[in-house]
């Protein structure tokens, strides 16, 4: 069964699938900001990290 | 390798800044071969030089998204006794570029004409070595930032001033290369091993084709060309899980132009029909001993 919480930035309703990994980046459907799943029990969404200089692959 | 070299047990763990949809692939495979996978987020991780590697896992797999904490923290659990993959001598041949072009160069590669500078009136003469248009692009930095198409000297000019008021030190060593007037695309194989698993061919409309910047994938075949390049690259920085960037020329020549070593392969399993994926994990696994062994 999803999960459901509300956008950090714009408090939309988002839910994730049951499966979703704890730091999973999700995407807002309303904003469309990246979130991290930072806790499963309960749900909790917060704005990815920021990209950094030195990201990449 | 020191003593504790031989403390490694067989167990995984994943070193991540975010669990994108790779960290998830990857995951899977773990977990379809029955190996547990422990994640270390880089943004918590204490690496104690002097300390036990008795809670560490035997392997690490390097998935951070910044070039600093994964070669720092791969040079460091190699020191505790830990594989990783990739090591962190293949990281920092990958994460810098001039290394990697050293790298390649060593090996007897073809790559584009390079030229390296450390000041404006330096970077003027690689320019007219060169000749315009021509690419400047940061030491360090991957999905085409801040890499800029110079058609001229007043732009040369302008993008470096910019550079060097930006302060750090990397930005004030300035990699210039020929600019290569390539098909509208640029070919990515991907090496595991010895073995070229795939390759995709990377479109675009922009000269950056990179597909975090929107450039398209389709199916490349690996010819003997393109398997015997990258396969040499991977070799040349050291081995392992990476993903060779070749260029083709306006006369059939390919250019091996970067190698990722935390490379990003969403885009690239439908198109080419290859578990990717399943190739790192299956590969690392096997550099796993097959039984526990002692704790230090």
């Amino acid at each position: 069964m999803n999960a459901a919480t509300v956008c950090p930035e714009c408090a939309a309703p988002i839910s994730v699938p049951a499966d979703v990994f704890p730091n999973e980046i999700v995407q807002c459907g309303d904003c469309a900001i990246d979130l991290e799943v930072v806790a499963l029990q309960p749900l909790s969404l917060a704005p990815a990290p920021e990209e950094e200089e030195d990201w990449g692959e | 390798m020191n003593d504790r070299a031989a403390t490694k047990s067989p167990s995984v763990g994943m070193l991540f800044t975010r669990i994108r949809v790779e960290e998830k692939l990857l995951l899977k495979a773990f977990k379809r071969s029955g190996v547990p996978v422990t994640l270390m987020d880089d943004r918590e991780l204490v690496l104690d030089p002097q300390g036990s590697n008795a809670s560490l896992p035997g392997l690490v797999i390097n998935r951070s998204m910044s070039y600093y904490r994964g070669l720092y923290a791969t040079s460091i659990l190699e020191d505790l006794g830990v594989l990783t993959l990739n090591r962190s001598t293949v990281n920092h041949n990958c994460g810098d570029k001039i290394k990697t072009t050293a790298a390649l160069v060593r090996a007897g590669l073809p790559v584009p004409r390079t030229k390296i500078a450390f000041t404006l009136s330096a970077a003027r003469e690689s320019a007219e070595e060169l000749g315009f248009p021509l690419v400047l692009k940061p030491v360090i930095g991957s999905w085409g930032r801040m890499v800029a198409r110079l058609n001229d000297q007043d732009a040369l000019e302008a993008v470096i001033e910019h550079r060097v008021f930006l302060g750090g030190s990397l930005h004030s060593v300035f990699y210039l290369q020929e600019y290569i007037n390539k098909p509208q695309r640029d070919i990515r194989a991907f090496v595991v091993g010895r073995e070229t698993v795939a390759a995709i061919y990377r479109y675009s409309d922009h000269w950056i084709t990179n597909t975090a910047r929107g450039g398209r994938t389709v199916n490349c075949p690996v010819t003997p060309e393109i398997n015997s390049l990258a396969t040499a690259a991977a070799e040349a920085v050291g081995g392992g899980v990476l993903a060779v960037d070749m260029l083709e020329t306006a006369a059939g020549r390919i250019l091996v132009n970067e190698v990722n070593h935390t490379m990003e392969f969403r885009n690239s399993i439908d198109v080419t029909g290859v578990d990717i994926p399943g190739a790192i994990s299956d590969y690392a696994l096997a550099l796993l001993p097959t039984v526990e062994l002692p704790r230090a």
